[in-house]
């Protein structure tokens, strides 16, 4: 297999009160052309930072990422990005927000075939009816369909989606998973979603890779999604694989957590491993 | 009338004519008790009632109705206005988005800022040689400072996530000071600007005072000097009042203007 986005022991730190902060340590990725990897991890574990690594946004500390074979030097709309809190400009319209991305990717196209392109796009994600609305006219869950769309419109060789539907609520957020699953079994790009959502990680991911719990986080080992797409929702919760996967990626999240409180001096949380989301239990450390 | 309309109309008419009848009825008391000198109510209408009523006559360069002086002021604060705002939004931009400028620039407009109208002026005769630029400088020169500080302001409070937008697209430096910086901080260069006309039309009765300059202010002094103290009332109304409208205007031009 050879990689299509690939992170060397990269590290991340940061200068708090106590001195630098290590966010991230050591983190290792490997990702194949076509590939949909999902990093779950709790939240402030450092999925952002390893986000923004990915897009360009900030640089590693020491190791290096590489996506096409070609290191990645700075922000670049070879990789697009779907933003935590969608990150809609918002005196544009849904109309205008794509097309100020295809405007720019797409530079050389006559105007025509750019407003076809972003109107092509905005019927992706079903938001022809509300292309001239501006943000704060669109529900969360629209408003995250622009943001799709958006980065799709650039074409770009990777698709970095970062909680992409943290802020939606749950039925919201499965119909955009369906969605999101739709799109990305049409053109097949490379996906790195980064979630904190084991469900949503194993409904869309072919594979998954745990991020242990910060500072100093790391990815643990990957684990594959062998169920076969489409991936029904309802037919998957009495899946064998699915609780398998499930509770492989919840007791290393646990486990990596559980060390932390004992380095820490905290005595482990006793809770059983498949009934507790990550987040939930985020809350009490 | 419903008890809920009749409540609003006593909240836009009712109060707020009490409170006008209050201090009119303060000013009668003054002027008929301990500041004989003052001119009262009654006698500020009837003789300032030829320039209200005849708002636009010109009986001589310093007799004019109280419109067309008010006109002659508001010529001279759009010059004073559009001179500030042409420098102090790029000013500000500049501020906002280089801290090296920050850091250079910014101590001496707070120096600069806090400098009275009365003493920009002279600096500006000695400048200019002439009333009328001076006027128009001291009016820049002290507008400025809110369109300047809301501006870099408004660039420093733009979220990461549209500067972020703007670095993954490889937008240009044209394009993003165009289609993100501005847009997105519009709401408070408005801001600016609304305080900014706010000051520029304080300043034009000290300008025009000490330049003697055919408007507003102009009137007020020479009235005092020709001991028609009835005048300075009329001139104290009339600014307030179209500084109040002004204010109004910038207020609905700034809300269109709310991006959100």
């Amino acid at each position: 297999m050879k990689a299509f986005v690939e992170l060397r022991s990269v590290s991340k730190g940061f200068d708090s009160a106590s001195g630098r902060v290590n966010v991230l340590e050591d983190v290792n990725l490997e990702v194949a052309e076509g590939e949909f990897v999902a990093i779950v991890g709790y939240s402030g574990s450092g999925k952002t930072t390893l986000m923004s690594l990915l897009a360009g946004l900030i640089e590693p500390d020491s190791g290096s990422v590489e996506v096409a074979g070609k290191p990645v030097l700075g922000p670049g709309p070879d990789r697009g990005v779907v933003f935590q809190n969608y990150s809609l400009l918002p005196w544009l319209t849904v109309f205008e927000n794509i097309h100020l991305a295809v405007d720019q990717v797409f530079a050389r196209e006559t105007p025509a075939a750019k407003r076809a392109r972003t109107e092509r796009y905005v019927e992706l994600v079903n938001l022809t009816a509300a292309r001239d609305r501006k943000p704060s006219q669109l529900s969360g869950g629209m408003r995250q369909r622009v943001a799709v769309a958006r980065a799709l419109a650039m074409d770009p060789a990777v698709l970095l989606l970062d909680e992409p539907l943290g802020a939606l609520d749950a039925l919201t957020r499965g119909s955009l998973q369906t969605e999101i699953e739709r799109i990305w079994q049409a053109d097949r790009k490379t996906v790195v979603m980064i979630t904190n959502d084991v469900d949503e990680a194993v409904l869309l991911a072919d594979r998954i890779i745990p991020l242990s719990a910060g500072p100093r986080a790391t990815l643990g080992p990957a684990i594959s999604v062998a169920i076969e797409r489409p991936r029904d929702r309802k037919a998957l919760n009495h899946h064998p694989d699915f609780k398998h996967v499930r509770s492989r990626v919840i007791e290393y999240l646990l486990g990596s957590s559980a060390k932390r409180r004992e380095s820490r001096g905290q005595a482990p949380l006793s809770v059983a491993p498949a009934s507790v989301q990550p987040d939930a239990l985020e809350e009490g450390t | 009338m419903s008890k809920i309309a009749s409540a609003r109309w006593s909240k836009a008419l009712f109060l707020p004519l009490l409170g006008i009848s209050f201090v009119v009825g303060a000013w009668a008391l003054t002027s008929s008790t301990w500041a004989p000198a003052l001119p009262s109510p009654l006698q500020t209408w009837q003789v300032s009632k030829p320039y209200i009523l005849e708002p636009f006559e010109k009986r001589g360069e310093l007799d004019q109705g109280i419109l067309r002086f008010t006109w002659y002021s508001l010529i001279r604060v759009a010059k004073g206005y559009s001179l500030a705002i042409l420098i102090g939004t790029p000013l500000g931009l500049l501020l906002g988005v280089s801290k090296w400028f920050t850091s250079s620039f910014d101590p001496i407009i707070q120096i600069l800022r806090p400098v009275s109208p009365l003493a920009w002026l002279p600096l500006g005769l000695v400048i200019f040689q002439k009333p009328e630029p001076a006027g128009i400088f001291t009016i820049a020169m002290c507008s400025m400072w809110p369109t300047v500080l809301n501006t870099a302001l408004g660039v420093r409070s733009i979220p990461q996530d549209y500067l972020n937008v703007a670095r993954v697209l490889q937008l240009s430096r044209r394009k993003t000071l165009f289609r993100v910086l501005l847009p997105a901080a519009l709401p408070y260069m408005f801001t600016g600007f609304r305080l900014s006309l706010g000051i520029a039309w304080l300043v034009i009765v000290a300008a025009e005072m000490l330049t003697g300059a055919p408007g507003v202010g102009g009137f007020l002094w020479q009235e005092y000097n020709a001991l028609i103290y009835e005048h300075i009332i009329l001139c104290i109304i009339t600014i307030g009042v179209v500084g109040f409208a002004l204010d109004r205007v910038m207020g609905l031009i700034e809300r269109r203007f709310k991006t959100g």
